[in-house]
């Protein structure tokens, strides 16, 4: 390894054409190009990748099995700590996590962590997945509420341990917002659907349309002859401004247009029955996923011109780089140092355009990112007939209308002790984003795992301690 | 998979299906909803729990062809099944003893004010009910209705049955006589609570109305249900959908509910030309 050639890219689709389909923009590598990829490792004795990675998957393990051909080692030491690498190989931010810690990175480009973590379970995918042996049964019975990548996780390695269990999921579907808010070109739902077939295979009862605070509250659950219960309801509810016209025809949250988009197919209407509005003109508010995502599906329903509209810098949008590079390349607008303040609409009570103010940063706050402020006398307008508000989201609050008992913060997570997921209420863990708040697949899925080891270690012994306070040290291994 | 167990035609557009649902039947109250799917192509639609028996595990919904899904869940039997029948949503109707209430049932809002007006009375309350609809076609339930209250008035807008009037008329002559309500409830179609909260508006008697705005998921996560009341966004799948009548901005809701007009038509049109073919309306 005695030069260090440039990162294998990955086939994608043309900027021209995908801007117009909804099939997956990212190809895939070749069995060439993993390899060649592959290559790149160095194999450190050391390997700081690995810390970068929420879960400490076993990176150079298993990028030396596939460049020795052994590809069901390669998915046995890939699988070791990610239950979910066919996804995260698609939507993690490696370049802020396993990527951005790669010894390569110094001088080099990193080594292709993420693409090689996609070919690895997709070839997995394409052998059809191994079910691993199981425990013996215990005997101990356990619901998980909310089938997001939290709950499927934690479900999955729970049954893995012989314990029955249950899983509740309010909508439709299964997924949380890997099926209703990350749209098929980012990650295909069949992937998606794989991953949860995995996890029933392992014995995990899913019953889908079950709104748990509605049907049956957390304390019902108890009485039924649960003996522990992990809540992975995710953080829902939209955030909105407060500006004038939000309520206007032609104003979406995010999650409404995304939730209609992916989960519901509107793009497929009329053959799928749930319409969707075809803004012409459209901005989207904010620059994380969510907008990105945002943007991109209203370009491929039939958009002429899309702008994001986001206070800060592209040094501070939260967006996956490589998600922010292809919405550029697809032709989107970026409208840096800009703030809505307010949405005007006709007469009808639709959108006809949207007023922005534009910014400079100042000091930093409380989240470390320069302060957007306002600059007096800057305002303008632009014509638009569809706003997309993606500011973030909160904990969806239906859970707790009946379990009042858990303690929640000041945003309203709720509060868990991040090391094993216990809640402030005795045999209730929690984890992924109603904890944390909207943050990313890997780490819901890191907060899941960790949950169902204590809660097994719990199970068998249940003479412990319940509550002791968080020690200092960082939450992951 | 959730199972039609019975099916009554109450008048030509107007359908009433049992659905074999015991863990919603378990637990819905008079004021909640639930949220059904036809099939895997099919959208989310929201329905008032017009009834529900806890020990057969019926759920009883009742609806108004007025577009493609609720056309073509008129096309379905007694053995058909809806892919998701999710609920009971929403807050429950707030049922106290408040001495003598009035019940206003509007059209197809006739089938939700039935179980509140029963739950009042069991609570203690003097029930006057009234219904209304366009005209006697999409009248049903006067005997069910007469059964769970102390008066009843009936009304159609054309005078094809019993009094012609709109029901915001009894409504204002109810609370000028001697027995005015201590509150009111007043359920159909949006225009019709609009006009019944201005009516009862002038006697300052709260009016409660069950807001019907288009929705998705119910259950707080989309926001497509938001509505201004007292001047606030309110979210009506988890703060509603049962909402103080005199604070509602009803020209928002009017207008927020024809947001997808254009597509409903197409959706409907196309729907009923496939009904009329060869192919069975599954949307294929
Ligand atoms: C549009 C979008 C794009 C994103 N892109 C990325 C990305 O590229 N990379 C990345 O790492 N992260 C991304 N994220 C963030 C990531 O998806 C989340 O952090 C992650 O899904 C959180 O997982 P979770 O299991 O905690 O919750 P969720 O995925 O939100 O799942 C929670 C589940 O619980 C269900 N539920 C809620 N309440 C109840 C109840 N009362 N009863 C039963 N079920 C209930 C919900 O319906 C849902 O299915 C994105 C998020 C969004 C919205
Ligand atoms: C809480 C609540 C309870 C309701 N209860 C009943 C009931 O008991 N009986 C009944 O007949 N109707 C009820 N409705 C209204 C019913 O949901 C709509 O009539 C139905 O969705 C129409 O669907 P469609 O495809 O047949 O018609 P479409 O052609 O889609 O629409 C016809 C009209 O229905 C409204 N609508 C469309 N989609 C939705 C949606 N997803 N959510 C709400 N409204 C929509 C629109 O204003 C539209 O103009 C209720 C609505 C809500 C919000
Ligand atoms: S799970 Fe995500 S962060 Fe960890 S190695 Fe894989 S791609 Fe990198
Ligand atoms: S740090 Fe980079 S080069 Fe070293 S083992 Fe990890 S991936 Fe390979
Ligand atoms: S229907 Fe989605 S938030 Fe109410």
């Amino acid at each position: 390894m005695a030069k260090i050639g440039p990162r294998n890219e990955m086939p994608r689709q043309d900027p021209q054409v995908r801007g117009r389909n909804f099939n997956e923009v990212a190809l895939g590598y070749s069995a060439e190009q993993a390899l060649a990829e592959a290559q790149r490792c160095l194999q450190c004795k050391d390997p700081t990748c690995r810390e970068g990675c929420p879960v400490n998957v076993r990176i150079p393990e298993f990028i030396l099995a596939l460049r020795e051909g052994d590809m069901w080692r390669s998915v046995e030491m890939l699988k070791d700590k990610n239950n979910l690498p066919a996804i995260c190989g698609r939507v993690c931010p490696q370049e802020t996590q396993c990527e951005e810690k790669c010894v390569l990175g110094k001088k080099f480009e990193p080594v292709a962590i993420g693409r090689l973590e996609r070919y690895v379970s997709d070839w997995e995918i394409g052998q059809g997945v191994r079910k691993p042996a199981l425990a013996p049964s215990t005997g101990k019975r356990v619901a998980v509420i909310g089938a997001g990548p939290a709950g499927l996780t934690c479900a999955g390695d729970l049954a893995k341990l012989g314990h029955q269990v249950t899983l509740f999921e309010a909508l439709h579907a299964p997924g949380g917002v890997l099926i209703y808010g990350i749209p098929e070109f980012r990650l295909p739902k069949s992937i998606v659907g794989t991953e949860v077939q995995y996890v029933q295979s392992l014995g995990v009862e899913l019953r889908l349309n079950n709104v748990v605070g509605k049907l049956a509250t957390v304390d019902e659950l108890f009485a039924m002859g649960y003996d522990a219960i992990f809540l992975g309801t995710g953080a829902g509810l939209p955030m909105f401004m407060n500006i004038p016209g939000e309520n206007l025809n032609g104003v979406y949250s995010a999650n409404e247009f995304l939730t209609r988009t992916n989960l519901m197919k509107a793009y497929k209407f009329p053959e799928y029955d749930t319409p969707i509005m075809i803004g012409k003109q459209v901005a989207v508010i904010g620059a994380g996923n969510v907008a990105m995502d945002s943007a991109r599906c209203a370009l491929r329903l039939g958009a002429d011109r899309v702008q994001v509209v986001y206070r800060r810098t592209k040094a501070e949008a939260p967006a996956r780089a490589e998600e922010l590079a292809n919405a550029e390349e697809e032709g989107i607008e970026f409208h840096y140092l800009t703030n809505p303040i307010s949405i005007l609409g006709t007469e009808k009570g639709w959108v006809k355009g949207i007023r922005l103010q534009k910014q400079q940063l100042g000091e930093p706050d409380a989240s470390g990112r320069p302060r957007p402020v306002p600059i007096p006398g800057s305002e303008y307008e632009e014509e638009v007939d569809m706003v997309v508000m993606a500011l973030g989201t909160r904990p969806n609050p239906m859970v707790f209308t009946d379990t009042p008992s858990l303690e929640r913060s000041r945003h309203g997570t709720v509060v868990a002790n991040e090391e094993n997921g216990r809640t402030k209420r005795a045999r209730i863990w929690s984890g992924g984003d109603i904890v944390t708040g909207a943050a990313t697949v890997i780490s819901a899925m890191g907060a899941g795992k960790r949950a169902a080891a204590d809660m097994d270690a719990f199970l068998k012994n249940p003479d412990q301690e319940w509550w002791v306070e968080p020690s200092a040290k960082p939450a992951h291994e | 998979m959730y199972r039609i167990t019975a099916r009554e035609d109450l008048a030509p557009v107007t359908k009433l299906f049992k659905v074999h649902a015991p863990e919603v039947a378990r637990k819905a109250k008079a004021g909640q909803f639930v949220i059904v799917r036809i099939n895997e192509e099919g959208e989310r639609v929201p329905l008032t729990v017009a009834d529900y028996d806890r020990e057969s595990g019926e759920i009883t919904i009742v609806f108004q062809e007025v577009g493609k899904t609720t056309k073509q869940m008129g096309t379905m039997k007694v053995g058909d099944e809806f892919a998701s029948f999710v609920g009971p949503l929403g807050q429950p109707t707030e049922i106290e003893n408040y001495g003598t209430v009035m019940v206003v049932g509007g059209g197809v809002g006739i089938a939700p004010i039935y179980p509140i007006a029963r739950s009042l009375r069991e609570a203690g309350n003097k029930v006057i009910a009234i219904i209304g609809a366009r005209n006697q076609g999409l009248l049903f339930w006067e005997d069910k209705m007469r059964s769970v209250s102390d008066e009843l008035i009936v009304c159609t807008d054309d005078g094809s049955y019993a009094r012609k009037a709109l029901v915001t008329e009894p409504m204002k002559e109810i609370l000028s006589s001697d027995h005015k309500p201590n509150i009111i409830w007043a359920i159909g179609p949006a225009i019709m609570m609009k006009f019944a909260a201005l009516a009862t508006q002038p006697f300052g008697v709260k009016t409660i109305v069950s807001l019907n705005s288009i929705m998705v998921d119910g259950t707080g996560m989309c926001g497509a249900c938001r509505v201004e009341v007292g001047g606030k966004t309110k979210f009506v799948c988890v703060d509603g959908p049962e909402f103080d009548g005199h604070q509602v901005d009803w020209g928002l809701l009017l207008d927020r509910q024809r947001i997808y007009v254009d597509q409903e038509k197409r959706a409907t049109e196309r729907f009923e030309q496939h009904a009329h073919g060869e192919c069975c309306g599954e949307g294929k």
